[in-house]
């Protein structure tokens, strides 16, 4: 009896006590984030879909060569010695014409070890991840372009009688005119 | 209907200079639009709260596309239930599998005719009121069986085996705590259990014999909870187990019956309950029960069965759902003695003339209880509030952090 007793009042405040804890939660704020129209804030380092800039391309081929699942593939020409010379923002004069540039996305794995060995920046992984599609071959990103804006003249050569840029890691001293690039 | 036409005739004099025809059409038109509001377009609203309650008790935000914060899903839902396709698998008996879903709605909205929402406001004061609902809602188990057997499904049959065993148990201990406050009224009527409890909160069933009606309100309530088939004693359409139990073979317009007789059960059973221990229609202070001309009795019954209707949606978001053996073991072992033992005690109180209606102390326990309970449920709500702001800057710490590059999700 006294057992019996026990158990009912055992299962009755049982359920009290959870009772309890929802109503609790019935006032706590919804941790919900509604998400096409409100996007948690990603880290500024975060991996997502790789971009490249062409225009800085120097066609060196090291991000092809980093790439562990090969999703990037590049063709490069050698560039014809009577077309105007031609630089990348970081001063490198590219010397190959790069006419094919793309990287499959649905084969990429999101490593970032193709960015590090680029000698111009100019492929990098961008924070945007809804590129979702309902055809893969939409994840085929071509970046190489006919009508693309090379810079004409060497940017440290500009710099540099000015006298104002500084030496900084990114942007080495200028070398003397028509020096390759490091 | 002459009872409408006298609380129409308190309410305004002038009524009763109307032709016949216009008062039979009011007279008799109300009961029935509060009838249909029950019927139909209530059910949008519990379901409506339910996934909402659902949702803030498990820190979601529930339905927040259609409408402003989802109000208008349900009404998409209900949309979207009666124009899909009534699929009938083959196999199955056609003329009981159409039967049953009508007779578990008349089982379910049957009731209704003899809940009163106030001293004059009753589509009908049947002399034997609360065996009138028992009775009559035991026909929405010939239904669910009915449905189980029809679809020709072996998971249907379970759930409508397991729902027949589980209403035939629970109909004992609930039907022997009516017979509590019946025997101190001595009437079955709901309206003569009603007026039995007027003078305010402290004079309810609920507070009457102090540690013995409390119980007997639990005990109640639990097998009412039960014989709706809701969580946790939601084993007949228990979906983990028979993929979704006696209605597994409806659709569309179907199973959107059992749907409304699901709520319609939830509600009658709330109305009965706070008729029976909860005072029905009748405010807990007197002077709340009429508002300037207006009598309150409605909202007061409408505003008891829709606690204890939330009190159900929050039991079912607390507690897991209920073994079939322990569901066995909680009517026959634990309801049944209670009740027997609530039946024989409060049946010999009731013979002595001192205790004939209720303890000596029993005026000096209802409101301070009920306060009590009150403000245990709004202290856990300032604190749950508070908790909230904590978090939130705690929250707005981190989100500065990772715009700052420390931080990671």
């Amino acid at each position: 009896m006294i057992d019996w007793l026990k158990d009912v009042w055992f299962g009755f405040y049982t359920v009290l006590v959870g009772m309890r804890i929802t109503w609790r939660h019935l006032f706590t704020k919804s941790v919900t984030l509604q998400y096409p129209s409100v996007k948690w804030p990603l880290p500024p380092k975060s991996r997502m879909r790789l971009f490249m800039n062409y225009e800085d391309c120097i066609g060196c081929g090291q991000c092809v060569r980093a790439c562990p699942v090969a999703c990037i593939s590049m063709k490069t020409e050698k560039r014809p010695a009577d077309a105007p010379p031609i630089w990348a923002a970081t001063g490198q004069p590219i010397k190959l014409d790069v006419s094919v540039f793309d990287i499959d996305m649905s084969l990429c794995c999101y490593c970032n070890l193709c960015t590090y060995p680029c000698p111009t920046f100019c492929i990098y992984m961008t924070p945007d991840y809804e590129f979702a599609t309902g055809n893969l071959t939409e994840h085929l990103y071509r970046f190489a372009k006919k009508d693309a804006k090379f810079l004409m003249e060497d940017p440290k050569q500009k710099a540099a009688p000015a006298g104002a840029a500084p030496a900084t890691p990114q942007n080495p001293p200028a070398s003397p005119a028509g020096a390759s690039g490091p | 209907m002459n009872a409408t036409y006298a609380f129409l005739v308190g309410l305004v004099p002038e009524i009763a200079g109307w032709p016949a025809w216009a008062i039979v059409l009011i007279s008799a038109g109300l009961p029935a639009l509060v009838l249909f509001h029950f019927m139909a377009l209530a059910p949008l609203v519990y379901v409506y709260g339910e996934r909402k309650i659902a949702a803030f008790m498990q820190d979601r935000l529930g339905p927040m596309r259609v409408g402003p914060y989802g109000v208008l899903q349900t009404i998409a839902d209900a949309v979207k239930l009666l124009f899909k396709e009534a699929i009938f698998p083959r196999g199955v008996d056609r003329k009981l599998f159409v039967t049953a879903p009508l007779l578990v709605n008349v089982g379910a909205f049957l009731p209704f005719v003899v809940i009163p929402w106030g001293a004059r406001l009753q589509p009908a004061d049947l002399n034997v009121g609360v065996f009138y609902v028992a009775a009559i809602s035991a026909i929405s188990t010939v239904g669910l069986i009915m449905a189980g057997w029809a679809s020709n499904n072996k998971y249907a049959l379970f759930g409508a085996m397991r729902s027949a065993a589980q209403i035939v148990s629970y109909e004992i201990p609930s039907l022997l705590i009516i017979l509590v406050p019946v025997m101190i009224v001595g009437s079955l009527s709901l309206q003569d259990l009603t007026v039995a409890q007027a003078g305010g909160l402290s004079n309810w069933f609920l507070f009457r014999y102090f540690p013995i009606m409390p119980v007997a309100f639990v005990c109640f309530f639990v097998a009412g909870l039960a014989e709706t088939n809701r969580a946790p004693f939601d084993i007949p359409e228990a979906e983990s187990e028979l993929v979704a139990g006696f209605h597994t073979e409806y659709s569309g317009f179907f199973f959107s019956l059992f749907f409304l007789a699901e709520y319609a059960e939830m509600f009658v059973v709330s109305a009965v309950t706070s008729v029976l221990f909860l005072g029905g229609y009748l405010a807990p202070l007197p002077a709340l029960q009429q508002l300037g001309p207006l009598p309150m009795g409605w909202f007061w019954l409408w505003f008891k069965a829709w606690s204890l209707v939330f009190v159900m949606m929050w039991l079912r978001w607390t507690l897991p759902r209920a073994r079939v053996d322990q569901l066995m073991h909680i009517a026959w072992k634990v309801l049944l003695p209670i009740a027997l033992g609530l039946v024989v005690t409060v049946g010999g109180l009731v013979l002595w003339p001192v205790t004939a209606s209720g303890f000596p102390w029993d005026r000096y326990v209802g409101w301070p209880l009920s306060l009590l309970l009150v403000g245990f449920l709004l202290v856990v709500m300032v604190r749950a509030l508070l908790w909230n702001r904590r978090r939130a800057g705690e929250l707005a710490y981190a989100g500065s952090a990772a715009a700052a590059g420390q931080g990671t999700r």
